[in-house]
């Protein structure tokens, strides 16, 4: 039995579809992250989780429960709101036992759980002060642990970590990955930055416009992107894209002209427009002698310290590679570059959708993915 | 904007909101119409109810030229002391917003007129301008007989648009200092980097910035000087002498209560009810269309 | 101040006193009269200092205006609106804002546009509601048949009536019948993020519990800002509380008393007893501004803009 089951949920306000039906397992302990730019209804739908936005078709289940009628406090869920929502006016302590005591727990026992919560997100000198005395940080944890006292069956993340400044940030990722690895509570976590998503992630879901995209392990997410759309959106720097069709000749043609030879992936696809897919860093940087190197001019370097990305056009065609070597190279030389046609990915232009391209290609996939 | 976390419940919002919707039917809604119905009928002097007589009443009290005097007097009333009022505010406001040293004290100061009812400023005004008194009166030792408000209508309608002036200083003075206040310092300080000097600044700055609350303290007091002059004039004048300082609300009172012609004291409630709902409408569209600032 | 400027520094500090002289000038003639003998004030030109006379001159007031059972009527008036106004508003505010019902903005709308008319506009009519404040539930049987058929079927004639004159309520309820205090409590609660009733929810409290242990504990400062307004605005009161009591003895407040202080024209023009009474009627709303000053000027900025 899965610990939260979305079928078929939908979300409309008036005439807008926000979510257009989800269908999500998420098994008990799993740390779920939803990923997707903003205005792509990952927040409704987790508030439609928490109770706090109506489910205008589906069905949501948590612990084996539809909860689609139930009040927030019936559902056993804690959230972690973006902007922290402490109650201003009560100190740490309150903040923190206040569903407790709404609960009607007695104040001895309160008073010993809230302690033992701050204690374990190392808050207890702070118990007296009131939210505004506290940093960004501090609040964080507040709120964190406001959560955590209740016990409950599922953790709600809203974007948490958005008003945090970066190092802070990184540091919060890790408290929140421990905090679920010694509890073990089902989390859904809301995000729209895809390091995040990845790094805390047991199984991410993509949406985009209110549609889910992809379900699936980070790695696969990265290695195997199911659309054009998730194939844009997780990486940094972005996936190559090159639109064109494959010709009888094994060609791929893009650009003004632009031929590349890969015969093994046009079987099938001649003539449907597609979009030719390939990570950065699997784009080499080869001689002018290597046997179907594409030639392309340097547009400009992006230094990162250890690597550099090279931005360049191949026949009216931006290409990206992560080069590693120290080559004097500026703008305007030309370089030539290549990749295994057994790392390419083809989308279909039409659909978006990814296209099957046989053993090889998966084998490759499958292998990177469980690296 | 719109909230979105709402919550949903059949009777508990009627539950909170119904006693002060009771109240507000009872003591609002139900009097105003009244007064709407009786300003259209008139009620038979032998009993049995009212009848109705159109625009009988309101004609009755248009064709009244003792009406329109005390109309256009009502209207030089507040006129006057409207501006009065807010130039001795806005002057001190100006002013008080410098931040120099001990302006806090000045401030706080200023703010008292807001605090005293308008007929115990009446009383200590009376005082202050009493003829036979050692103030204003004793000029009445150089000059006998010049000054004496129980007599001259112009000095008694003087006396009490002083007093009703002084007495909104503490109001205005609160809102021009917040609006002056919220301008961004920055402002001032280009304009003293573009060479202007602290009183040109006052004028080129800081006035035309504060003229949306100009705007809004001119209606705002322009109906209450047509609406709250009644404590001061029953303390200061009662109206007197010979009615050179009757106004309209005076007027209501003293035909509804001690002349007892509920009907003309309704029609009379209307017009002035249609000039306060004509002024605030004006505050709403036009000031809130033409003045616009950030 | 961004530069020196002496001099118009110095100019600033002359209008600043001159208008301090202008606003306490009424303050100090009331002082300075109220503590003189009957003999030194009325001399002419006045002597502008204090004399010794202040306590019997307040004793005098006190006893001429009857001003001990005055004040508590007073009190009583000032603080039963005040307390009315600030339950009532926060309530209705609260239902205004935080709940979505049919007719919301129907009710926003009929409460808000009482911030239209002044009391004083409609005095007459309101003073024949206070005569008998169940008029227009008796309207309503009349019009609908009710009292009619209740006569026919039981004999009875229905003639509901409840007379606010000479009462607290009546001196009370019409100035609580307005929107100021919802005004401000809603622009108020309008600043309260979403996200702090959705932690709330979830924290699983209700909307009552939200209210109360949220919403009025942040509500503070709003509330002094209103209770100020009020008790001052309430106090000050004259037409009003003129009209709904005849019977000035008991039900009397002290601000309708100061016309009874003032001299007769043709009597002994004893105006240092008027003046020290004035003294004791202006003072309980002026201490509560000074005292207040910091709270209540942002509640009357929010309240009106």
């Amino acid at each position: 039995m899965s610990a939260i089951s979305l079928s078929g949920v939908k979300k409309r306000y008036q005439k807008n579809n926000v979510v257009h039906g989800v269908d999500v397992e998420i098994e008990a302990g799993e740390f779920v992250v939803i990923l997707g730019p903003s205005g792509c209804g990952k927040s409704t739908l987790l508030r439609m989780i928490a109770g706090l936005e109506d489910i205008t078709e589906g069905e949501i289940a948590i612990g084996g429960t539809v909860v689609n009628k139930l009040e927030p406090r019936e559902r056993g869920c804690a959230m972690v709101f973006q902007n922290y929502a402490l109650y201003p006016h009560m100190s740490v302590r309150q903040n923190i036992g206040y569903a407790l005591k709404v609960a009607g727990m007695p104040r001895a026992e309160r008073d010993a759980k809230v302690l033992k919560v701050a204690k374990s997100v190392s808050l207890d000198p702070y118990l007296d002060r009131k939210p505004g005395e506290l940093s960004g940080g501090q609040r964080q944890r507040v709120a964190m642990a406001r959560a955590m006292v209740r016990e409950p069956k599922v953790f709600l993340f809203d974007e948490p970590f958005s008003n945090l400044d970066a190092k802070l940030r990184v540091a919060m990722r890790a408290e929140v990955r421990n905090l679920h690895r010694s509890l073990g509570v089902t989390s859904v976590f809301v995000t729209h930055d895809q390091t995040e998503a990845m790094t805390l992630a047991d199984r991410l879901i993509i949406m985009n416009a209110g549609v889910v995209e992809q379900v699936g392990k980070p790695s696969e997410v990265y290695h195997n992107p199911a659309s054009l759309f998730v194939a844009d959106f997780i990486g940094s720097p972005a996936m190559n894209l090159v639109r064109g069709f494959f010709g009888e000749d094994g060609y791929f043609r893009h650009g003004q002209g632009g031929m590349i030879h890969l015969p093994s992936l046009g079987q099938g696809l001649v003539s449907r427009e597609v979009s030719l897919g390939v990570r950065p860093e699997l784009v080499q940087r080869v001689s002018a002698e290597t046997k179907g190197a594409i030639t392309a001019v340097v547009d400009y370097i992006e230094e990162l310290g250890a690597s550099r990305l090279i931005y360049a056009n191949a026949d009216g065609s931006r290409l990206i590679a992560v080069d590693t070597s120290n080559d004097a190279l500026g703008t305007g030389m030309p370089i030539h570059l290549s990749f295994a046609a057994v790392d390419a990915h083809v989308f279909d232009h039409d659909t978006g959708r990814r296209v099957d391209l046989g053993d090889a290609n998966s084998a490759a996939t499958r292998a990177r993915i469980n690296a | 904007m719109e909230r979105r976390a709402f919550y949903r419940n059949g009777t508990l919002p009627w539950l909170l909101i119904g006693p002060q919707l009771l109240l507000v039917l009872v003591f609002f809604y139900w009097p105003t119409s009244q007064a709407l119905y009786w300003a259209f009928t008139l009620e038979q002097p032998w009993g049995g109810g009212n009848t109705w007589v159109g625009w009988d009443n309101f004609a009755a009290i248009f064709r009244d030229s003792e009406y329109w005097t005390v109309v256009g007097r009502s209207t030089f009333y507040a006129t006057v002391t409207t501006l009065l009022s807010m130039a001795v505010a806005l002057t001190l406001a100006v002013f008080a917003d410098r931040a120099l040293k001990g302006t806090k004290l000045f401030q706080s100061v200023y703010v008292w007129p807001y605090a005293i009812a308008a007929p115990a400023a009446g009383v200590a005004f009376r005082f202050i301008f009493a003829p036979e008194s050692g103030l204003i009166g004793a000029i009445n030792q150089m000059w006998p007989g010049i000054w004496n408000p129980a007599i001259n209508g112009w000095q008694a309608l003087g006396m009490v648009i002083v007093c009703h002036a002084w007495l909104g200083i503490g109001y205005n003075f609160i809102f021009f200092l917040a609006a002056l206040q919220m301008i961004p310092k920055s402002l001032s300080e280009a304009g003293a980097m573009d060479g202007a000097r602290p009183f040109r600044r006052m004028l080129d700055l800081q006035l035309p910035l504060i003229a949306p609350t100009v705007f809004f303290l001119l209606i705002m007091n322009l109906i209450s000087s047509f609406t709250d002059s009644f404590g001061l004039i029953d303390t200061m004048t009662e109206g007197g002498p010979f009615g050179s300082t009757e106004v309209m609300v005076y007027k209501i009172y003293f035909d509804g209560f001690k002349g007892f012609d509920y009907s003309g004291a309704a029609a009379q409630s209307i017009v002035l009810m249609l000039l306060v709902i004509a002024l605030t409408i004006i505050q709403f569209t036009w000031v809130e269309k033409r003045v616009h600032y950030h | 101040m961004i530069e020196r400027s002496p001099i118009f520094d110095a100019i600033s500090y002359g209008v600043m006193i001159l208008g301090l002289m202008l606003v306490l000038l009424p303050f100090w003639i009331t002082f300075v009269a109220g503590s003189q003998s009957i003999q030194e004030v009325t001399q002419v030109p006045i002597n502008l200092w204090p004399s010794s006379h202040l306590l019997e001159n307040l004793q005098a007031a006190w006893d001429r205006a009857d001003l001990g059972p005055k004040m508590l009527n007073s009190f009583l008036v000032a603080s039963g609106v005040t307390i009315g106004k600030i339950v009532l508003a926060s309530l209705s505010a609260f239902a205004i804002v935080f709940f979505n019902f049919r007719a919301r903005m129907v009710c926003f709308w009929l409460i808000f546009m009482t911030l239209m008319l002044p009391l004083e506009v409609r005095i007459v009519p309101t003073y024949a509601i206070a005569a008998n404040a169940l008029q227009p539930v008796q309207a309503i049987l009349d019009v609908t048949g009710i009292s009619w058929l209740l006569q026919t079927l039981s004999g009875v004639q229905v003639s509901l009536e409840w007379n606010l004159l000479n009462s607290y309520p009546g001196m009370i309820l019409p100035l609580v019948a307005t929107a100021t205090g919802t005004f401000l409590y809603r622009q108020f609660f309008m600043t309260i993020p979403d996200e702090l009733v959705e932690a709330s929810k979830m924290d699983g409290s209700g909307p009552l519990r939200f209210f109360w242990e949220v919403l009025i504990p942040l509500s503070r400062t709003n509330m002094l800002a209103l209770a100020t307004i009020m008790f001052v605005s309430s106090w000050n009161q004259y037409l009003w509380p003129l009209l709904i009591t005849t019977d000035r003895a008991t039900y009397g407040t002290v601000v309708m008393q100061l016309k009874a202080l003032i001299p007769d024209p043709t009597g002994l023009p004893d105006w240092n007893v008027t003046m020290a009474g004035a003294l004791i009627i202006m003072l309980p709303p002026l201490l509560v501004v000074a005292l207040m000053q910091r709270w209540f000027v942002r509640g009357l900025i929010s309240k009106d803009k």
